[in-house]
């Protein structure tokens, strides 16, 4: 569903920022209708206790989420030995073949 | 039957053809050597190709040594159109550019960081998939650094990570400058983009997935350059952040 608003026509002419906002301020409103019960539509004391910390909940998650991304990202990030020996040894040939062949460095 | 299949593939498309931009400043250690395996692999995977160095006018003498190696391998394969001064490396690919012959342009650092066996990778991606532009990237699959210690790797996959979460751009490896353009696709990305220097790359493959482009990515190897000195240098983190938040207000 999410994707689905994402691709809509109106975030196409929408910068990053001007999504970002409107998303936020989405959920914002959305918390604010059951905490507050803004529409007095007598939301249950429960739903309102489960909403209240919600905010708080989810930038916790997402820290988290972040942190261990990261870190996980960086354990596994690749060292490429193979690929910087066969660079030495490639440079080794090319400066051979290149001097057969005249250049003058 | 299944020769007659097999010398089929081998044959690349014959008006295919790849222009390499190398610009070069102080890389006079550096491009004999790219200019060598550029030759080496495009011989190998018998792709039409030229190569052409904009250098702007190095104080090492890289241009004499260009000159010597267009006399070692063809006018018609080492193209020179140097410049009189360091005028950048954002106008340094839109002068080569102009000069391209090719219906496809390659784009890469000459200081030996971006190895030439990825190409014929780049062009059997794009063939595969009819990209408008393939990017290398050093976040996805095989994809590495060499050369990196963690300090390095961690301001990488964080700076990575925080421009994944706000732009959403649709592609791994943004400040990499290893890619494979259509032409007419590079040609009108570059009349889009308005930034400079280091957000440059960044900019053009945000442009791309905006303007509807298609996107292949090839996972490679970044080995950190040998001989000479980084030129962008400077204080990459302030640069970075601030192209990640023009690139988050503007498009
Ligand atoms: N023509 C031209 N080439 C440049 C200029 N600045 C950098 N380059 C080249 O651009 C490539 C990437 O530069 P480099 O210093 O390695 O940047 P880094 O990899 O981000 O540290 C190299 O091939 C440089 O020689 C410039 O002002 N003009
Ligand atoms: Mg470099």
């Amino acid at each position: 569903m999410n994707s689905v608003i994402l691709k809509s026509p109106i975030f196409f002419i929408m910068t990053k920022l001007l999504e970002w906002l409107l998303v936020v301020s989405l959920v914002a409103v959305a918390w604010g209708l059951v905490t507050f019960d803004l529409l007095g539509l007598h939301v249950s004391a429960v739903y309102k206790e489960v909403a209240w910390p919600m905010p708080v909940y989810l930038l916790v998650a997402f820290g988290c989420y972040s942190l261990a991304a990261v870190g996980y990202r960086v354990a596994t990030f690749n060292d490429c030995e193979d690929a910087a020996r066969e660079l030495q040894s490639q440079i080794q040939e090319a400066k051979e073949d290149l001097k057969k062949k005249g250049l003058k460095m | 039957m299944a020769s007659c299949k097999s010398s089929k593939k081998k044959t690349p498309e014959e008006t295919d053809k790849y222009s390499v931009l190398l610009p070069t400043y102080n890389e006079r250690e550096n491009l004999p050597l790219i200019v060598w395996l550029l030759v080496k692999y495009f011989g190998e995977s018998g792709y039409n190709y030229e190569i052409i160095v904009i250098d702007d006018g190095s104080p090492d003498g890289t241009l004499q040594i260009a000159e010597q190696l267009q006399k070692i391998y063809g006018e018609d394969k080492i193209v020179l159109r140097p410049r009189a001064k360091k005028l950048g490396l954002g106008t340094a690919y839109i002068h080569g550019i102009k000069h391209a012959t090719g219906n496809f342009i390659i784009i890469m650092d000459a200081d030996l960081s971006h190895h030439p066996k990825f190409i014929p990778e780049f062009i059997k991606k794009q063939k595969e998939g009819g990209y408008d532009l393939v990017s290398g990237t050093r976040y996805r699959g095989d994809g590495g650094v060499y050369g990196w210690d963690l300090r390095r790797k961690l301001i990488s996959r964080g700076a990575n990570f925080i421009t994944q979460v706000l732009l959403r751009p649709g592609a791994s490896d943004l400040t990499g400058s290893f890619r494979l353009y259509k032409k007419e696709v590079l040609e009108h990305l570059v009349a889009h983009c308005v930034s400079k220097g280091y957000v440059f790359q960044m900019e053009m493959i945000v442009r791309a997935r905006q303007l509807g482009y298609t996107i292949g990515e090839v996972p490679i190897s970044f080995v950190d350059r040998v001989y000479g000195e980084s030129k962008l240098g400077g204080n990459e983190i302030v640069s970075f952040l601030k192209g990640l938040l023009t690139l988050f207000a503007t498009t």
